[in-house]
């Protein structure tokens, strides 16, 4: 097989799909937050700061001075590249605009939550490392939340397993997207289940609130309030990108529409990019709306929501195993 | 002005510590008693522990401590009166001993003059961090420098963590530290250290003339800037006997009410942002806006400083200004009826309110606590009503009263507060005649005294004043409400967990500048 020209051409042109899949979330991630913000500025009667302003911030923080703590370990300092790394993976392969690209065959949903739950738990060893009071405030917020997030969106993911059989997230939206799968019940379910998951899961309100000043509410920035210059760089970049893993996770298992099947039609990618934006743009709108509305929870009722979320989605896998038909 | 006797039989002490003291002629309008000796200025601190009437202020001079106290046990002598004990060894009975609300304030003295409260519970400083180069500033003899070093109370038990906060905060906010001991997220105890915008205020102000301490005054606390030189100016006036002009009671009124105004918008709407329910944040912030810019159109600056001046007005406030006035009111009143509805329908934002930061009605009585802090929780009190100055006593305000005690009672206080200070402002601008706004200011060519007490947005500030015979100013001492706000703060975290501190306090709102002087 090696040495044939027109399979090495193949996977070539498979890699540079998978490279701009890759990239595509690393750019637009900062974009998602921005867009956000401006969209809740608006709706607050202000005028916000310009939707590019996270590349700004990003920017001004990789070319500042990183102060770190005397008390701190090194593992404070790998830490900020290791969670990154991991998340930008398991952002990675979420299919956005196409699926079946060349890595699609690790889209693990069960690999990506790891991922994800890799890059929360170094941090949280980061937030607890050099000692302060807010670090450890943080870190046992983030983990208390993250504790009820994930098996919630196991049982999501186990929930879609049974539908698609398939755990492969690519597989799933093909499947949902090619199958005459309808409306169904336990996925209903698993969507409001997996908002509530999003939204405790980035640190949004009514968990956390992104834009607040006050240390004592705080529970992500709590946890990560040691880091400065290119250290909060990555973290705040890592954070957008968990941002964007999220919502797109939700568009490609719930609204798969648009998405290229096959990365031999440049008009299927180009439909599939364009509608990918939209549903992006139409998610972060929907984040922003629900930001403005509602006040953020007292920390212990969090555990009920997120709660909540793993009981709707234990519910409709426990549905889906009455009956295929839910 | 005088109170009815509410004394009886049953509750008169069997010592009247105002017994064979003389009142002091040249202070008014209440009076000021020097007492005969110690046991007597203990009595006193006696009766204010046993709930007999109110501690108001606390003071000292370099050779005198003085007490204003109020209620049951100043009614003989007119509901409100100050006792005085000259300290010739520096030393003086502690009335913290007997009633707490006094320990802070025994604190502050010794730090600024060095007496020493013989008893007290609390040797600790306060006021002085040790790091102005002195010690006792405003002493006859400047003192030793404190020690930097400062102990906090000392809390045990099992899986006990302290989280120590500020004094610089991640927010563009007033320096405090907060000396948090925590079980997980339950509070077991919150310790404030303040102190850290000590200005010398009373130092400043000593020699100054009534220009001078007029515009100190209005710079103790920036957002109780007319409640501040409205505080100093009655008392002048009182030392003085001078009587300012109708026009310049019923503009001073006018001021004092778009301060309330723009504050408590401003207050309800950083409550709930803390909650992170930034609508309410932005909207109120809009009509705090058009506030200060009606103010700033009517009297030159946006938060009134510098227009009260002993006599009455610094200048007049312009026709077209009070009809400004008038058009914010009937702007403002429809949208606040909006923002109060989107608050009172908005469950998430309610669930963080309610039942949050409660404070005991006892702990309320016991410290006096004023403004929102007492009446959300049931202390009937607002110096407007009830030491009626003008132009209260020709139209009295609606005190704003509520029970519960908690967060959400705080916010409903405030909300009451707005809608009665509009109907305040139409009254007294309905009632507004051309005239004069300023009476002379002479000179006694004597010394005299002055006090003055006044609602402020946060609660009752008092302003004492000695003026010396050229006129200008031998002594000034300022009272924030946050006094005895500030400790009411520390148990009203009992039981909440160190996430909600933040809305607590905030729902208390107390001055640190005001406070630390």
């Amino acid at each position: 097989m090696t040495g044939d020209p027109a399979l090495i051409g193949l996977s070539l042109h498979e890699l540079v799909w998978q490279g701009c899949q890759m990239l595509l979330m690393l750019v637009i991630a900062p974009a998602l937050v921005g867009l956000i913000r401006k969209v809740k500025a608006r709706l607050l009667s202000r005028r916000g700061p310009p939707v590019f302003q996270p590349y700004r911030e990003l920017w001004r923080l990789m070319h500042k001075e990183a102060v770190v703590a005397e008390t701190a370990s090194p593992l404070f300092r790998m830490a900020p590249y290791g969670q990154f790394a991991a998340t930008w993976v398991a952002a990675a392969l979420v299919p956005s605009f196409a699926t079946g690209l060349m890595f699609s065959w690790s889209a693990d949903l069960i690999a990506i939550v790891a991922l994800l739950g890799t890059a929360r738990f170094i941090l949280a060893l980061a937030g607890m490392d050099v000692g302060t009071a807010f670090g450890g405030i943080g870190t046992s917020r983030e983990i208390l939340f993250a504790s009820l997030a994930e098996p919630a969106l196991l049982m999501i993911t186990f929930t879609v397993a049974l539908l698609a059989g398939t755990t492969l997230l690519s597989a799933i939206a093909d499947h949902l997207l090619l199958q005459p799968v309808g409306l169904r019940i336990s996925l209903a379910l698993c969507l409001v289940a997996l908002m509530v998951v999003a939204l405790t899961e980035t640190g949004r309100v009514p968990v956390d609130n992104p834009a607040t000043h006050l240390e004592l509410t705080m529970v992500h920035e709590a946890m990560v309030l040691e880091y400065s210059g290119r250290h909060l760089a990555m973290i705040e970049w890592a954070a957008a990108l968990k941002l964007t893993a999220y919502l797109s996770l939700i568009a490609c298992l719930f609204v798969p529409f648009g998405m290229a099947t096959s990365t031999e039609d440049p008009v299927a990618m180009a439909i599939g990019l364009v509608t990918y934006f939209a549903k992006l743009v139409g998610l972060g709108v929907a984040v922003a709306v629900i930001e403005v509305s509602v006040a953020k929870m007292r920390v212990f009722r969090v555990t009920d929501f997120v709660g909540g979320a793993f009981a709707l989605a234990s519910m409709a896998a426990l549905l889906l195993f009455v009956s295929r038909g839910f | 002005m005088t109170a009815p006797s509410t004394s009886s039989p049953e509750t008169t002490p069997a010592a009247d510590p105002f017994a064979g003291a003389e009142p002091v002629v040249a202070h008014r309008p209440w009076p000021r008693f020097v007492l005969q000796d110690a046991a007597a200025w203990t009595a006193l601190a006696m009766a204010l522990g046993r709930r007999e009437g109110d501690l108001v202020a606390l003071f000292a001079d370099a050779d005198a401590v003085h007490m204003a106290v109020r209620g049951a046990i100043a009614a003989p002598v007119g509901g409100v009166a100050v006792a005085s004990l000259p300290v010739p060894d520096g030393r003086f009975p502690s009335v913290g001993a007997h009633h707490p609300p006094a320990i802070r304030l025994e604190r502050a003295i010794r730090d600024l003059y060095g007496h020493i409260p013989e008893g007290a519970l609390d040797a600790r400083p306060w006021l002085d961090h040790g790091v102005w180069g002195t010690g006792t500033p405003l002493a006859a003899r400047a003192g030793e420098p404190q020690p930097a070093d400062y102990s906090f109370l000392p809390v045990t038990g099992e899986g006990l963590h302290q989280i120590p906060v500020g004094p610089v905060h991640a927010g563009i906010i007033e320096p405090g530290h907060f000396r948090f001991t925590a079980n997980g997220e339950a509070v077991v105890r919150l310790e404030e250290r303040l102190g850290y915008v000590h200005k010398g205020v009373e130092g400043l102000a000593a020699g100054a003339s009534l220009e001078r301490a007029a515009k100190l005054a209005g710079r103790v606390s920036g957002d109780s800037t007319v409640a501040y030189a409205l505080a100093f100016a009655r008392a002048v006036e009182a030392a003085l006997g001078i009587a300012p002009p109708p026009r310049a009671h019923l503009l001073r009124g006018v001021l004092a009410e778009l301060e309330r105004l723009a504050n408590h918008l401003g207050d309800i709407g950083a409550v709930c942002n803390d909650a992170a329910f930034a609508l309410m944040l932005t909207q109120c912030g809009l009509l705090r806006e058009e506030v200060l810019r009606t103010a700033d159109a009517a009297t030159g600056h946006r938060l009134m400083m510098d227009m009260i001046v002993p006599g009455g007005l610094a200048r007049d406030v312009p026709a077209d200004g009070t009809e400004r006035v008038r058009v914010l009111l009937s702007r403002l009143e429809p949208r606040f009826a909006r923002i109060v509805e989107l608050y009172d329908t908005t469950p998430s934002l309610l669930d963080r309110t309610v039942a949050t930061g409660f404070v005991k009605p006892a702990d309320v009585r016991r410290f006096a606590a004023g403004g929102h802090v007492g009446r959300a929780t049931g202390r009937d009190f607002d110096a407007r009503r009830d030491h009626a100055y003008p132009p209260y006593d020709r139209i009295a305000p609606i005190v704003a009263l509520r029970e519960a005690g908690d967060v959400d009672a705080r916010l409903w206080v405030r909300i009451d507060e707005v809608r009665d200070s509009i109907r305040l402002i139409r009254a007294f601008l309905d009632e507004l005649r051309a005239g004069p706004v300023k009476a002379e200011v002479v000179p006694a060519g004597e010394v005299r005294e002055g006090i003055a007490m006044v609602e402020a947005f946060r609660g009752d500030v008092v302003a004492w004043v000695r003026l010396a015979a050229d006129g200008t100013v031998a002594r000034l001492h300022l009272r924030d409400a946050s006094w005895f706000q500030w400790p009411l703060l520390e148990v009203a975290i009992d039981g909440n967990i160190v996430a909600d501190f933040p809305i607590i306090n905030k729902s208390f709102n107390c001055s640190y500048s005001g406070h630390d002087l």
